[in-house]
């Protein structure tokens, strides 16, 4: 029962977080270049993006998982279960990810970016080729900042049989008072945090040529 | 044909406080081959008028021609492919971090499309000239400032452009470093013929360095010409300025424990290019006159590459003699500054 818990867990946690960048990223990258300071300012759409970002992170998670369970029946068919869990984690992570996103990017030392306009770079090539290698670092180390938070949601998401490690804790630990139980799933949620921090952390040190 | 022609040029700004005129009604023209110096204090608008070259700031009014060619008349995509033809360094270098010193200097040729062969190739023989071609595996924080500026210019050069841009480039540089830099700069311009744009508050490096100087001072042109012109001769009260802020910039002088003791007769400065130092000047005027004059600097410095002999002279505090000693001067074939009082 433990070793499914944890490899639901995981499958929350790294769907999530996949389908998080896959929309977070763009969203992000978004909103840096339509900022006031960026490639190509456009106010409504930063307004837009901006907006939709606040609102959907102003949610509380238990709150937005409940309130999204007609869309979670519509793409998965059930409201509980590990790959339901996904969309409601899914939809809290992309304005958290495109937030993070946005703040990595604008790290980029706007010389950097200067240098390359000067150089006959388009704006595509300036994004993909400039901004993103330079801000890599960052944006390793607030991956593993948003896999730490996916992971904490998907314990949340056990309140309503979200399934997973907090799914456990929760039935067997909070309803049937089987302590042990409920320490060992907590213990494990810590190992996982460590786990993806230290491996994030490591990668992103490795990648910095900074030093 | 003038390689760049600044025509009528002014930019302004709009800020919080209302708009800020950066630059006004500059006409700047620039031959192919030239080293051009523009220089000038912070906030004259040297850092905005050499991004008007290349369009990285749009001018509010006036034209940017580029061998005759109005920049303003080109599309996005034309402007991109011109600005290959524009290299640009800067001050704080802006080099990729992330990527190591070969990569670097590829990066403008992976923008043109060239094969990762090709441009790594081309990338190497520019670190040759540039004299790193041993760090090419570096990465630019494991390099001084000297170096990462040798990169830049590698990465400038890639493209093969006609010009040279420098914004300020050896301003974050020690003075042997710069001079290695300038002397590296010099090398380019003759090798190759690119025609270098140098943007800076040195006078030092305009003086060594270009053989034309533009002076701006709150977005207007003072002064331009000749550099050995405007070194013997300067006009305008901003070029003094920047002159005499050069006096005692190539060696560390004591003289502030002697200021307040010379600081009594009127002060001139004499410039005598080698014609005039054959014949002992100073000697024979103080002869002339039988009334001493205080030598408080003397100096030689390379003027693109012609020496030039640098003094200042004090009269007497109640010297009788001063207009006549200056015309002995000038009669004598010496350049003479006005009288300077306030000395930084």
């Amino acid at each position: 029962m433990i070793v499914a818990g944890i490899g639901e867990t995981l499958y929350m946690t790294l769907g999530a977080t996949l389908l998080g960048y896959l929309f977070g990223l763009p969203m992000g990258i978004l909103l840096t270049v339509s900022d006031k300071d960026g490639l190509k300012p456009n106010a409504l759409l930063y307004k837009i993006l901006d907006v939709i970002a606040n609102i959907v992170r102003s949610i509380p998670f238990l709150i937005l998982l409940i309130l999204i369970i007609p869309v979670t029946r519509l793409l998965v068919g059930k409201s509980y279960g590990p790959t339901a869990t996904i969309v409601p984690l899914t939809a809290a992570a992309i304005p958290f990810i495109a937030r993070m996103v946005e703040s990595s990017l604008k790290e980029v030392d706007a010389g950097v970016i200067e240098a390359a306009r000067s150089m006959g770079a388009s704006d595509l090539t300036i994004i993909f080729r400039v901004i993103l290698v330079e801000a890599r670092t960052s944006l390793l180390t607030n991956a593993t900042i948003a896999i730490g938070t996916i992971l904490g949601y998907t314990a949340m998401a056990g309140a309503v049989g979200g399934g997973g490690l907090g799914d456990i804790a929760i039935r067997y630990g909070y309803h049937r008072y089987q302590m042990d139980i409920m320490f060992v799933t907590v213990i494990l949620l810590i190992l996982l945090v460590q786990l993806f921090q230290t491996i994030g952390m490591a990668l992103a040190n490795r990648l910095d040529k900074r030093r | 044909m003038s390689e760049i022609v600044i025509e009528n040029l002014s930019k302004s700004f709009v800020t919080k406080d209302g708009t800020v005129e950066a630059l006004k009604d500059v006409n700047i023209s620039i031959e192919a081959g030239d080293i051009f110096g523009i220089i000038g204090m912070s906030g004259a608008g040297k850092s905005t008028l050499v991004r008007c070259m290349n369009f990285l700031e749009q001018p509010s009014k006036g034209r940017v021609l580029i061998k005759g060619k109005s920049l303003g008349d080109f599309t996005e995509k034309e402007l991109r492919h011109q600005r290959k033809d524009i290299g640009m360094i800067f001050q704080s270098f802006n080099l990729l971090m992330q990527k190591s010193v070969l990569e670097n200097v590829c990066f403008p040729l992976y923008i043109q499309g060239k094969k990762k062969k090709e441009a790594r190739e081309r990338a190497r023989e520019l670190l040759e000239i540039v004299g790193l071609s041993d760090k090419e595996k570096a990465y630019p924080a494991q390099l001084s400032g000297g170096q990462k500026q040798r990169v830049a210019i590698a990465r400038a050069l890639a493209s093969d452009p006609k010009i040279l841009l420098c914004d300020e480039a050896t301003s974050a540089l020690d003075p042997q470093t710069t001079s290695s830099i300038l002397a590296l700069l010099k090398d380019i311009n003759q090798r190759f013929g690119i025609t270098i744009v140098i943007i800076t508050h040195q006078m030092s490096v305009v003086r060594e360095i270009c053989s034309h100087v533009a002076i701006l001072k709150d977005g207007v042109v003072a002064e331009q010409g000749l550099v050995s012109d405007i070194f013997t001769n300067p006009k305008s009260a901003v070029a003094k300025e920047l002159i005499l802020k050069d006096i005692g910039s190539d060696s560390a002088s004591g003289q502030d424990v002697t200021r307040s003791k010379i600081r009594s007769g009127e002060k001139i400065r004499i410039v005598f290019s080698e014609n005039s130092a054959f014949e002992p000047v100073i000697a024979n005027l103080v002869l002339t006159f039988q009334e001493p004059v205080n030598i408080l600097k003397a100096d030689t410095k390379n003027v693109g590459g012609v020496a030039k002999g640098e003094m200042i002279l004090e009269f007497t505090k109640d010297s009788t003699h001063s207009e006549a000693m200056k015309k002995y001067l000038t009669d004598h074939g010496l350049a003479v500054g006005e009288g300077i009082d306030d000395v930084e």
